[in-house]
């Protein structure tokens, strides 16, 4: 059976804002496996905050389950629900250090709410310093640090009593592109170094295709579409291909009498084989490149390439099948 | 040391009793008031929408109430506390009784000041409400809190001229029955003169206080 970190059942929640109800998760479901970084994406009034903090029940969904390592936190206590929120880790976009804390102390600070020996806090808290390379920093100030700076303390405090689980939202909103970047690269190495699973949400692109395994779209509070990231990029027509590929202008392009446009999306192994310029010999027909991308998701090469075709056309829809056989989605977007 | 100077010298040991140990009562009482009326507010870390709008209300009421009538209400009260109702100790129950719901509105507003997303951090790491106030909404809010005692004890000051008055002794006992009664222009003065350096004093000191706990510029 697929085993999941987090689950989340049938969640409904909605609340009052200046006398209107809002409706801001409606029946939202997720699997989260484990070590997998999940994005969760979405334009802001989605309904993506409200769903990050019922995982920790920061809100508390109307209806539905929450399950965490199987454990279903809206059946326990506030005492054992404390406990819970120690296994997971949150980070947030506007960073939310504790300004009265050094670097050191904001660290050791869930250290303490756990109850852990001084000796062993400080340890722990060097070790973390390390790890997010801020080890020259520990007796500042969070307002003395910049942006990327904080946000690693930030990482730094979430991960310091050794969660399971990382939730993060919408960690690098508030950061240029460069340090959003910085920041990234360091959650896909402490997802990989200590197996972390992280829950993201986010509504930037760019977060889901540097770093996200997973993804799922959220809409006015409703999952449209969930599924692996490259699976999804690849599939013409899901919504994630669209937001991924700017829509080829196929008007924009003065057509070859008698040519077939068509665009073509290939994903993994597929866009490393010469499969273009085999089907060109094979069928003997001229294939060539208007426009288009390869571009790397993670750790996997996808890519869109318009192209047009030329020649007998029994050949051209030949060719087409041929693209179909090797796994390619052809996709026809005009023919003379 | 001639008689005026020994004179003031006395009023103000009394004037700094009233004052100080007033302003301990005052932290003790108002220090809690102020916590319990943040958090168990709407949205607090400990909702009790009844209790807060009793709290609330109590405050309301006694701060509506001006000091001079609140003294003379509250005299059995003083009685059964000190068991007199004249002299320095007497005066402090009516100052305590009307500086507290001051005092619990400053640690109040202080304590609204803090960015409620900290705490929402702590929540999320499993903080229990008495670590949120005693790790977080505390420390946050120091600066402020220490500026509110400065403002606090300054009220005190002004209040114990006025509770001293009433039988109790102190600079405003003295500015008032030779200042003003017997025109000793020099008592009067003198009496302004060192009313006027205390202020500065706690004003300065609360500031300087403050500052040393200020970590967010």
């Amino acid at each position: 059976m697929f085993r999941t970190v987090i689950e989340l059942q049938h969640i409904y929640k909605t609340y009052r804002q200046e006398g209107r109800i809002v409706e801001a998760l409606r029946d939202v479901s997720l699997q989260v496996a484990p070590g997998e970084i999940f994005g969760v994406l979405g334009q802001s009034g989605a309904g993506k905050s409200t769903l990050i903090r019922c995982v920790n029940l920061l809100e508390r969904p109307d209806s539905g389950r929450v399950l965490v390592d199987g454990q279903d936190l809206l059946s326990l206590s506030p005492a054992a629900l404390r406990r819970e929120r120690q296994k997971m880790g949150m980070i947030f976009q506007h960073f939310n250090l504790f300004q009265s804390r050094t670097v050191a102390g904001n660290i050791a600070y869930p250290l303490e709410v756990a109850g852990w020996p001084s000796h062993k806090i400080k340890a722990r808290v060097a070790e973390l310093l390390d790890l997010v390379g801020l080890s020259d920093k520990a007796s500042a100030y969070p307002a003395q640090l910049s942006g990327g700076q904080k946000q690693r303390v930030g990482i730094a405090r979430a991960l310091a009593p050794g969660p399971k689980i990382l939730l993060s939202d919408e960690a690098t909103s508030a950061l240029d592109p460069d340090t959003t970047r910085s920041v990234l690269d360091l959650l896909k190495e402490i997802n990989r170094q200590f197996n972390l699973t992280i829950l993201l949400i986010t509504h930037q692109m760019e977060v889901v295709k540097a770093i996200c395994d997973s993804v799922a779209i959220l809409e006015e509070g409703r999952v449209v579409e969930k599924g692996k990231v490259v699976d999804l990029i690849a599939r013409p027509g899901s919504r994630l291909h669209e937001l991924f590929y700017e829509p080829f202008q196929a008007t924009a392009w003065t057509p070859t009498p008698g040519a077939t446009l068509i665009a073509v999306s290939f994903v993994g192994e597929a866009a490393g084989k010469p499969i273009i310029t085999s089907m060109a010999r094979r069928f003997d027909i001229n294939a060539n490149v208007i426009e288009g991308a390869v571009e790397r998701v993670g750790s996997t090469r996808v890519g869109r390439l318009m192209l047009e075709l030329s020649g007998p056309s029994q050949a051209v829809e030949s060719a087409m099948n041929y693209l179909r056989e090797q796994g390619l989605t052809p996709e026809v977007l005009h023919r003379d | 040391m001639t008689d005026v100077a020994k004179a003031l010298w006395i009023a103000t040991q009394e004037t700094l009793y009233m004052t100080v140990v007033s302003s301990l009562f005052v932290l003790l009482g108002g220090l809690p008031l102020g916590i319990l009326l943040v958090v168990t507010d709407r949205g607090g870390i400990w909702e009790k929408p009844l209790l807060n709008q009793l709290l609330g209300s109590v405050v309301n009421v006694l701060r509506s109430i001006p000091f001079i009538i609140l003294m003379v209400a509250i005299v059995p009260l003083t009685r059964l506390i000190v068991g007199t109702t004249i002299g320095t100790t007497a005066a402090i129950v009516p100052l305590v009784v009307a500086a507290v719901p001051f005092m619990g509105r400053v640690v109040e507003q202080s304590l609204r000041e803090v960015d409620p997303g900290l705490v929402e951090a702590a929540i999320s790491m499993g903080s229990s409400n008495w670590q949120i106030i005693s790790k977080v909404l505390i420390p946050e809010a120091l600066p402020s809190l220490i500026r509110g005692t400065a403002l606090m004890m300054i009220n005190l000051l002004g209040l114990s001229a006025m509770a001293g008055a009433i039988g109790g002794g102190g600079l405003g006992d003295l500015a008032v029955k030779y200042g003003y009664y017997r025109y000793r222009t020099d008592v009067m003065l003198g009496s302004l003169v060192i009313l006027l350096v205390l202020v500065q004093l706690i004003q300065w000191a609360g500031d300087k206080l403050a500052a040393t706990f200020t970590h967010n510029k």
